[in-house]
């Protein structure tokens, strides 16, 4: 059944009274600027929009009602303290450009952030504005690009990039000007060191590397590869997106890397909502400090006790500048700090462990029950590929199938067709905070599945069946623009 | 062990199922000599009474000023509803809706979003939302010159109250691919762009981008601003706080042909100041560049029984198919801030949005009547205003602004660095949510520093 629109429930003259001014409000609007025609909002009462949208909310798969195990997006639960103390009404309330003096509590958070990443980062130097993995990784790669112009190095405009990459990677690339060069990945998951090899040289700017990689595996040749990088004379950045896997454990500074974002939304539990906010910081070690984004909050003193301020421009004037109008997604970042101080020192530790152990036990699990693993031969990291090209080829039935039909067993499907590298691949990705038997029913709807395609294969196809709509008209979506409604 | 559920005798059979003996041994692939002890830089963990306490502490230090300040985040009236169901968990913990039958809340609710949007600013189409309304200008450009092919140059030329905080995001984001900002004179009598000095610009630009109302609290003359871009072959896109369209003309009908792309910061539609995000930039633009517009968009169509449903379409254009050949590299969009503005729009209607808008214009009018009573105090501009305007003082603003802080109100913004033309030049905002008693209490605490 679908739920109307908004729109639908509209009736000419109703209104939710309570919420905005009453009496007649004066129109001190000269003519030539006035509106004249009336913008398309529904007229309804405010029990209306309340069971409308909660209706519609219900309508969703979430962390909070279902498994989740989206592969390289770590969709773990967001402990509901994080939220209630950014919505506490002093955070709420300020203003961007209030004075210091009026924000010492929200810039202490701040400034103890920034310290704490460093830490687990091993970098030097953090800004957090950044508002999303792809604008840290465009503030990344504008750094480097920076760093070698500021030597007169006018000709490393060349980035590379795995073929395993995320398509931001060389998105971000070439929003910064930047060429972008792919290398080949091994057939046990690894960089192509000889490839990486002959791609370096005077006009590398760096290399762009997740790791573990997309392919869910440890990059082990990360040293070498570090300095194949820099003795090229390029620098290494570090995608962020799979940093829970090694939390408290090893280090993106201590492997070599010269910048990092941070997917603050994954690795410390802020909330996806529905596509966003994310929050992507980046860190950067001692050559690029100088090019860090501004705003960053400082610390100083006053009458013996810390006192924080911004650094701008006048403090940074080599700063690749401003990404966001004010100091990025503050109520973001707040969540992320609530999140690490509840997890603290050695929790840090325990969620690369334990979202570590998940992921082995259910890779032990799936082969075990004669699903494929794409890297047999190794370790998992927080997540691992599976690839049904076996059942696709006997049984009729592909990844995308197996991903509808997990639907309708009530789990969300894991992330498909990514890595594009392997075929008919299931990444996935089930973070540590998940219990033992949720792992164990997921293995059990999977096999069912295939049970299920082996007896009639036509119906797995034709999943789902009781989510709120069936497969929908892609193809028709985008041929047929429907994009927004009219009365 | 905070949020992680596994007792010892599950960890013990876990491994055992694994093949391995301890959890170390599933870390056996990085080098050894790249593992690390402590860190000492992260404290001990809190529990949630403790850190509740701590974050109270720390928010109450912020709170209690009495604020006017502007300058591009508004602050409105929240209805309780909007947060209440934007931070259930089906919203709040679900994830970009990339498996559409899993997600038809989140999808239907950013196309009734989109269908607002395009609406309010007169447009055919609007994406489901960007960062924030500062790179939305810069993904605008980034897309007008898409857009544009047939014009040559790199130069965008900007409003003479564009705020300037945008012109630097817009230079750091674009200015990287090649894009020039320049900024066309100011009319320092009337704060609004010199139309006068519109002859001698030079080479046409690929793109004329005009904020409405000005940073400076002014009304642009966007008509003839919007045909004098058309007529050098340039796109015209509109920078707009969307509470203003409810009582003012939407971009989509400017001059003779309407703007082409308009943008804007969303967060006064319900979102809270905090301290500058998450906010939402508000994305629009005519149908037939729609394939050169960044970020997701969401389309109706059918389900294999012929049911009306969502999904994101249109996704040829992104970087997780397109690669280094995507219209951006952005992945998400700002969801959560669009639910909760979605709602926001849902329970004021129209009507109710006419009445915010109006109030506050009402309100910055009171207040600036209050303000030039006092000496030393005037009216920066003759002209209308929306809901900010520029005051002019005798003396430097910030002393005055810092002695005002003491009294824990928050007089504006700041314009002498930004805008030095205007000389000791101030920005102030009053919107709906002020009580008469607020006004008299900033014009009795400034009488007071000024005397």
């Amino acid at each position: 059944m679908g739920e109307q629109l908004i729109f639908e429930r509209s009736r000419a003259g109703r209104r939710a009274f309570a919420q905005a001014p009453g009496g007649e409000a004066e129109a001190a609007i000269p003519d030539e600027f006035r509106r004249d025609d009336e913008p398309l909002m529904p007229e309804v009462s405010e029990l209306q929009v309340v069971r409308h949208y909660t209706r519609l909310s219900q309508r969703n798969f979430s962390i909070d009602t279902h498994f989740y195990p989206l592969g390289s997006c770590t969709m773990k639960y967001n402990p509901r303290a994080c939220n209630a103390m950014a919505l506490l009404p002093g955070f709420t309330a300020r203003h961007p450009l209030g004075p210091v003096s009026h924000g010492q509590g929200f810039l202490a958070c701040m400034y103890e952030l920034q310290e704490i990443l460093k830490s687990v980062t091993g970098m030097k130097g953090v800004s957090l504005t950044p508002m999303a993995g792809a604008q840290g990784e465009l503030a990344g790669v504008a750094m480097i690009r920076a760093y070698h112009l500021s030597r007169g190095d006018e000709e490393r405009d060349e980035i590379i990039v795995p073929d395993a990459a995320h398509g931001t990677n060389p998105a971000t690339a070439t929003m910064c000007g930047c060429t972008v060069r792919e290398i080949p990945t091994d057939a046990e998951g690894d960089v192509d060191l000889a490839a990486l090899e002959a791609a370096v040289g005077p006009k590398t700017a760096g290399i762009m590397l997740t790791n573990p990689s997309t392919l869910g595996v440890f990059e082990r040749r990360i040293t070498k590869i570090a300095k194949i990088v820099h003795d090229a004379g390029g620098l290494l950045y570090y995608d962020g997106a799979n940093l829970n896997a090694i939390l408290g454990k090893v280090r993106p500074g201590d492997m070599g890397f010269d910048v990092i974002h941070l997917n603050l939304h994954k690795t410390f539990s802020t909330p996806h909502g529905g596509g966003g906010p994310g929050s992507g910081a980046v860190g950067v070690g001692e050559r690029l400090k100088p090019f860090l984004p501004v705003p960053v909050v400082g610390k100083g003193e006053r009458d013996g006790a810390p006192y924080y301020h911004w650094l701008t421009e006048a403090d940074l004037p080599q700063s690749i500048g401003r990404l966001s109008a004010f100091m990025g997604n503050a109520g973001v970042l707040l969540r992320a700090y609530v999140y690490i101080r509840m997890v603290g020192r050695d929790g840090m530790r325990r969620i690369a462990e334990f979202a570590t152990l998940n992921a082995n036990y259910l890779e032990a699990r799936l082969k075990e029950a004669g699903f494929e693993v794409a890297f047999p031969s190794r370790r998992a990291s927080h997540e691992f590929i599976i690839t049904v090209k076996n059942e696709a080829k006997a049984l009729g039935v592909n990844a995308m199938d197996f991903a509808k039909a997990l639907l309708d067993k009530g789990f969300h499907a894991p992330t498909t067709y990514f890595p594009l590298l392997v075929p008919e691949c299931l990444l996935i990705e089930p973070t540590e905070t998940e219990t033992r038997e949720t792992l164990d029913r997921f293995v059990a709807a999977l096999v069912e599945i295939r049970d299920e395609a082996t007896k009639d294969a036509e119906r797995v196809r034709g999943a789902p069946y009781t989510t709120p709509v069936r497969r929908l008209d892609d193809v028709k979506a985008a041929r047929q623009l429907d994009l927004a409604w009219r009365a | 062990m905070p949020f992680i559920p596994h007792t010892e005798d599950e960890v013990r059979d876990m491994l055992a199922t694994i093949g391995v003996d301890s959890i170390d041994t599933l870390f056996d692939e990085i080098p050894p000599d790249l593992l690390i002890g402590e860190l000492e830089g992260v404290p001990p963990a809190l529990s949630e009474m403790e850190i509740a306490r701590l974050m109270r502490e720390r928010a109450a230090r912020d709170r209690g000023a009495l604020s006017f300040i502007g300058a591009g985040a508004y602050e409105h009236h929240i209805p309780a509803a909007v947060w209440d169901i934007t931070t259930r968990g089906e919203y709040y913990s679900a994830y970009t809706p990339y498996q559409a039958e899993a997600s038809q809340g989140t999808l239907q609710t950013i196309y009734e979003y989109q269908s607002m949007i395009a609406s309010l600013t007169g447009m055919d189409v609007s994406n489901a939302s960007l960062y924030d309304g500062a790179t939305a200008l810069a993904e605008s450009a980034l897309m007008a010159v898409r857009a544009n092919r047939k014009a040559k140059s790199s130069r965008v030329l900007l409003s003479a109250g564009v705020n300037p905080v945008y012109e630097q995001v817009a230079n750091a984001i674009a200015g990287t691919q090649g894009l020039e900002f320049e900024r066309l004179p100011l009319d320092a009598g009337k704060g609004v762009t010199d139309l006068d000095a519109l002859g001698d610009v030079g080479e046409a630009p690929v793109a004329v981008v005009v904020q409405q109302p000005s940073f400076l609290g002014s009304y642009e003359p966007m008509d003839a601003l919007t045909d004098w871009a058309h007529e050098q072959g340039a796109m015209l896109i509109a920078v707009v706080n969307p509470v203003s369209l409810a009582v003012l003309r939407a971009p989509g009908r400017w001059g003779k042909e309407g703007a082409d792309i308009v943008c804007g910061e969303g967060q006064p539609l319900g979102v809270p100041l905090s301290s500058g995000g998450p906010y939402f930039g508000i994305m629009a633009c005519r149908e037939k560049i729609v394939r050169q517009m960044p970020g997701r968009i969401v389309g109706r169509t059918t389900d294999l029984d012929g049911a009306p449903g969502f999904t994101l379409t249109l996704q040829a254009r992104e970087q997780h198919i397109r690669r280094s050949k995507a219209t951006s590299n952005i992945c998400t969009n700002q969801g959560l801030m669009v639910t909760a503005a979605t709602i926001y729009m849902a329970l004021l209607g129209h009507e109710g949005l006419r009445r915010v808008a109006l109030t506050s214009q009402a309100q910055t009018a009171a207040l600036v009547e209050m303000l030039c009573g006092i000496d030393g105090v005037e009216r920066a501009f003759d002209g209308a205003h929306f809901h900010e305007a520029t005051l002019r003082f005798d003396r430097p603003v910030r002393p005055v602004l810092d002695a005002l802080a003491e009294r824990d109100i928050l007089g504006g913004y700041d314009l002498t660095d930004a805008f030095p033309d205007l000389g000791n030049a101030l920005l102030v905002c009053a919107t709906e949510t002020k009580l008469e008693a607020d006004l008299e209490a900033y014009r009795d605490a400034l009488r007071d520093v000024m005397q």
